[in-house]
């Protein structure tokens, strides 16, 4: 991580100048449990593309490839949504 | 050319307001302010104004639809008094913190409870650490003149500010008034060029977004430094304002001060009323004078402190109580400032006006005389005390 800019040199009103930045601040550490995708099980329906409220169900060429834990806050609803049980939740390993 | 006319504080503003000609106006009605923004409501139903009126269901919504507006780049003003001012506290934080050149015409009014609709500046000095400039009018020429130049010293160093008068006292008060050509406000002020624009799609931002532990203070202190920065900016403004309207104003005024061995300090227009005792008493041989800070935010203390320095006895007066028992924020300002000089005057603090009493010509001459003995006993006894109070 690169050292944090002083008062001096940072935007005014704390605006942020730069778009699709927020693809840089990693979530992913504020997780308890993770989602795990069982690709056998999957029919690849992409409901847990529609309901995951973080864009972290990633999809290449219409189909969903796997969970970007990057950003995944943990929140279960793509395991609570997915009709064929294809996924699940695990504790996150310390 | 000016036009000579009688308008009262509230009608100054209006026409302040309607020469500033601002993109967008939301306001929300309040007594004594009402008539400010109903005023000018007229103006954009005649079609004087180019103004977007956004009529509101409250003066929270007031000021938020004014930061919307503002961060679109729009010129914006509002109107309040009281509790309306309270309602937009905080949105007074969103809009400092976010650098938009936000004008409110305020009107100062007591704070609730018990409900009251007349003048002490509770409501403004709530509001005193919220990063909005805040200056205090003694006259409707005042409210006028400092209505157009809070626009452009808010645009210049991007800051929001207040320009406030005494409930009624002026507000409602009919006072000759020197106007200047819609021309020549227009001239002056030109047009706002923001910093930043929500609208241009080109080069999309993000405004007001979360900050935590790790930037939040750093933000913090570069907001302050443009209320530092801004103090100078502001004088200079001022000189180029008076240089154009051929005025003579000051971020601190003073009266008789330059032999005086007894001051007041006092906001509003209750410099007003001293400075004409002050002449009183000068006919007298009395040497007394005033000192009336036009600015309260940025706080001039420095210039506040060499007025003072040199003087026998400082009476300063405050509208509005802290209820802190350390003396209302106009003493606590001055005593703060005077922390670092060996040398100060004799200092007391004296509460007045709450909720629109009266300060009458008689009691600004008790207050010389009453400094007048404090100074002579070298400041011995209580260095606060509440003056018309039936005790």
């Amino acid at each position: 991580m690169s050292k944090n800019k002083n008062w001096k040199e940072i935007d005014m009103a704390s605006l942020i100048t730069k778009s699709g930045s927020a693809k840089e601040f990693k979530t992913g550490d504020w997780r308890s449990q993770r989602p795990v995708w069982l690709e056998d099980k999957c029919t690849q329906c992409l409901f847990c593309w529609v309901f995951c409220p973080d864009s972290s169900i990633i999809v290449k060429d219409g189909k969903m490839t796997g969970i970007d834990y990057d950003h995944c806050k943990g929140c279960g609803i793509c395991v609570n949504e997915c009709p064929f049980g294809a996924l699940e939740m695990e504790e996150e390993k310390k | 050319m000016s036009n000579i006319v009688a308008k009262t504080g509230n009608e100054a503003m209006a026409e302040a307001m309607r020469q500033i000609n601002p993109d967008v106006v939301a306001a929300y009605p309040i007594t004594p302010a009402t008539e400010i923004v109903q005023l000018f409501s007229n103006f954009v139903h005649d079609g004087r104004v180019d103004t977007e009126f956004v009529a509101v269901e409250s003066e929270h919504s007031a000021l938020s639809a004014c930061v919307g507006a503002s961060t679109a780049g729009a010129r914006v003003m509002t109107g309040t008094s009281s509790q309306g001012l309270a309602l937009m506290h905080e949105i007074l934080y969103i809009a400092s913190g976010l650098r938009l050149p936000i004008v409110i015409c305020e009107v100062n009014r007591a704070l609730s409870s018990p409900i009251n609709i007349h003048c002490d500046h509770s409501d403004t000095m709530g509001a005193r650490d919220s990063g909005w400039m805040q200056l205090y009018a003694e006259d409707s020429q005042e409210a006028y003149d400092m209505t157009i130049f809070m626009m452009k010293a808010a645009e210049d160093i991007m800051l929001p500010g207040m320009v406030s008068t005494d409930g009624f006292i002026i507000s409602h008060a009919m006072q000759r008034l020197d106007m200047y050509e819609d021309e020549a406000v227009r001239n002056y002020l030109g047009e706002r060029k923001p910093a930043y624009t929500c609208l241009d799609t080109e080069n999309p931002i993000t405004v007001g977004p979360l900050v935590l532990q790790d930037y939040f203070m750093e933000v913090k202190r570069a907001q302050e430094e443009a209320v530092l920065s801004g103090k100078v900016r502001i004088k200079e403004l001022l000189k180029e304002y008076n240089k154009n309207f051929e005025k003579d104003y000051n971020v601190i005024d003073t009266h008789n001060i330059d032999d005086a061995e007894y001051v007041i300090v006092a906001l509003g227009s209750s410099a007003g009323t001293a400075k004409y005792v002050s002449d009183k008493m000068r006919e007298e041989g009395k040497k007394v004078g005033v000192v009336k800070p036009l600015y309260f935010r940025p706080f001039y203390g420095e210039d506040i402190v060499d007025y003072l320095r040199d003087k026998k006895g400082v009476a300063v007066l405050d509208r509005s109580s802290s209820q802190s028992s350390m003396g209302g924020p106009l003493f606590t300002e001055i005593s703060s400032a005077f922390y670092r000089n060996e040398k100060h005057p004799v200092m007391k603090n004296y509460l007045y006006g709450l909720g629109g009493r009266d300060l009458k010509a008689e009691n600004v001459r008790e207050i010389f005389d009453d400094i007048e003995s404090f100074a002579e006993k070298n400041g011995e006894g209580e260095i606060i005390e509440y003056i018309t109070l039936r005790e």
